[in-house]
């Protein structure tokens, strides 16, 4: 164990580093719960465990997960709001919701046991990325039916930070406080905290000079290329956090620092990776769809469930000595990806291939539009100092240079377009990367 | 003996004029020499203006990317073949004109703006010449 990592280890992460043989009773006994009150309670899973011919009493370890039916985001909008519930109302003291794209929203519900798990889940992440008592850290996810900012929030007050309850919005005010408060953490978005970062520039803050040291950075895929900006920019080490609300919200894994990837807090979180198109488990190391269930949730127990998010699990020891599994970063969503042309397309692709070019990330978003039957796929980027030329020439080759750069990645033509300075809009939450305008019914 | 123009990013539509140039409307700021150049889709507008350090701030507060560049002041009698005899000075040399334009100054005098690849260049090569009157951003404002 390094020095550095040595510091980042703190009472509240005694679970991270459990012998593996004790994790995984932890984790059987664990999953025998949920099994029970879901089978009791959940008609659904009830329905398709009887289906499978697979009782709770066939759940003997940890390994036999495996048998369990999945549970698809789909399964929480066709039971809306309470049907995957296992507890009676009486014990849930909070529910929070996603903001549904379409149609109704998604609801999770927790009760006070699972609010205290989850704050401690938190906590655990904060500990590793060596926020401590004393660190005065800013929460600038939205507070509401989000779990982001309450997520934070009762995590970080659990680890004994002070807490800024920012939220989202209103970002000048966001630098004034970062500045005056003395602020040495900041949780937000990545795509939100570059934002910050341009609009502390814009008034003359230098955020290198602040006390601020460390970034935890959530709730939407993003680089290592973007990360190194980050960090190069801010002056701050930037960590991931990883959570989505079906499971609990932030908390379910997070960077220690020490190695790649992010450790999944293994006795309240199980990660599978499976074949998104056969549903069959792959091997440690293999890349496939992140599968969680929880182990200690008792409103809204969450078996199997497919994210979406692409990633592998690392088992390499981690240099922290945590003995809890690590995912891979997650640089893409299933959901995130588009189909152009035939060829599957992540936003981030784009960006890391905008990076080769550009050292800093300039703001970007990427425009699907159709004509003649034709996917096309425009990237409009916004001109900043260093990409402003002052010839049509040497813009042309910038223009150029970062739409070849995409096109030897994708393999496929993109049209760049450089849009004015400030035209692209600024997410306060999650960036939104790709504008689809393709019209599939177009020409019928 | 070069003086600063100021660039300015522009999206080539309908009112992406208006802006830059109101804000230096509303400060008072006047626009001794300007050009245009434009693409399809975007347009670089260049200013000579006396006060640039001014609306340089003014512009990038309001989120305009902004660039200085080096471009070279030189006055003419405002008559048939005052170009000519700068071009011909420059034939036979490797300095390229990137872009140039010009106005009309007092007392039959023509101002013209050069932007040279190789600015430092073209100004020792141009201030040695005989008769040639390059001009300092004072001068030129004088």
């Amino acid at each position: 164990m390094s020095t550095t990592c040595g510091q980042f280890s703190h009472p509240v992460s005694a679970m991270d580093f459990m012998p593996r043989e004790r994790l995984r009773m932890i984790q059987t006994e664990n999953l025998q719960h949920m099994v029970d009150i879901s089978y009791k309670n959940v008609p659904l899973f009830r329905q398709r465990m009887d289906e499978r011919g697979v009782k709770p009493e066939d759940i003997k370890s940890i390994d036999d997960i495996c048998k369990l039916p999945f549970t698809m985001k789909s399964d929480l909008r066709d039971t809306y709001p309470y049907g995957l519930f296992a507890s009676p109302m009486k014990d849930v003291v909070r529910l929070h919701a996603s903001s549904g794209t379409t149609g109704k929203p998604i609801v999770v519900g927790y009760t006070k046991e699972d609010i205290e798990d989850w704050s401690y889940a938190v906590a655990r992440c904060f500990a590793a990325c060596g926020v401590r008592e004393g660190d005065i850290a800013q929460v600038s996810y939205g507070y509401g039916l989000f779990t982001g900012g309450l997520g934070a929030h009762y995590g970080l007050e659990k680890l004994g930070a002070t807490v800024v309850p920012a939220s989202g919005g209103n970002t000048e005010r966001q630098v004034m406080l970062i500045k005056d408060f003395g602020v040495t953490c900041i949780a937000c978005t990545p795509s939100y905290f570059t934002h910050l970062l341009e609009v502390a520039d814009r008034m003359g803050i230098d955020m290198r000079e602040l006390p601020i040291r460390v970034g935890v950075f959530g709730a939407e895929p993003w680089t290592e290329e973007m990360r190194a900006h980050i960090e190069k920019k801010a002056g701050i080490k930037a960590y991931d956090i990883y959570g989505l609300s079906e499971i609990t919200g932030p908390g379910v894994g997070c960077s220690c620092g020490c190695g790649e990837g992010l450790h999944i807090f293994e006795d309240l979180f199980y990660p599978e990776i499976i074949d998104p198109q056969t549903g069959e488990v792959l091997p440690d190391g293999e890349e496939g769809e992140l599968v969680l269930s929880t182990l200690s949730k008792d409103a809204m127990p969450m078996l199997r469930y497919r994210t979406r998010d692409i990633s592998k699990i690392i088992t390499e020891p981690c240099a922290c000595g945590r003995t809890i599994r690590r995912i891979a970063k997650i640089a893409r969503r299933s959901d995130d990806m588009f189909i152009i042309r035939g060829v599957n397309v992540f936003p981030s692709q784009i960006e890391a291939a905008i990076m080769k070019v550009e050292e800093v990330l300039p703001v970007y978003q990427i425009v699907l539009t159709r004509s003649h039957g034709l996917d096309n796929v425009e990237v409009d980027i916004e001109v900043n100092d260093s990409l402003f030329k002052d010839t049509v020439s040497g813009m042309e080759e910038v223009k150029n240079r970062i739409s070849q750069a995409i096109e030897h990645t994708l393999g496929i033509r993109v049209f760049v377009h450089m849009m004015a300075p400030n035209s692209i809009p600024r997410s306060e939450g999650k960036a939104k990367r790709v504008i689809d305008k393709r019209d599939l019914n177009e020409g019928l | 003996m070069k003086i600063t123009q100021l660039s300015l990013f522009i999206e080539n539509k309908p009112g992406a004029m208006t802006a830059p140039c109101k804000l230096l409307a509303d400060a008072g700021i006047n626009i001794a020499s300007l050009t245009l150049a434009d693409t399809k889709f975007f347009g670089v507008l260049r200013l000579i203006i006396k006060d640039w350090e001014q609306a340089k701030e003014l512009l990038e507060k309001n989120n305009f990317a902004v660039r200085l560049t080096d471009v070279v002041a030189i006055e003419v009698t405002h008559e048939a073949g005052s170009l000519f005899n700068i071009l011909a000075m420059l034939d036979g040399t490797d300095l390229n004109v990137e872009y140039m334009y010009a106005f009309a100054g007092p007392n039959s005098k023509a101002i013209l703006i050069f932007r040279f690849d190789d600015p430092d260049t073209a100004v020792n090569k141009l201030a040695n010449a005989e008769g040639m009157r390059l001009l300092s951003h004072d001068a030129l404002f004088a």
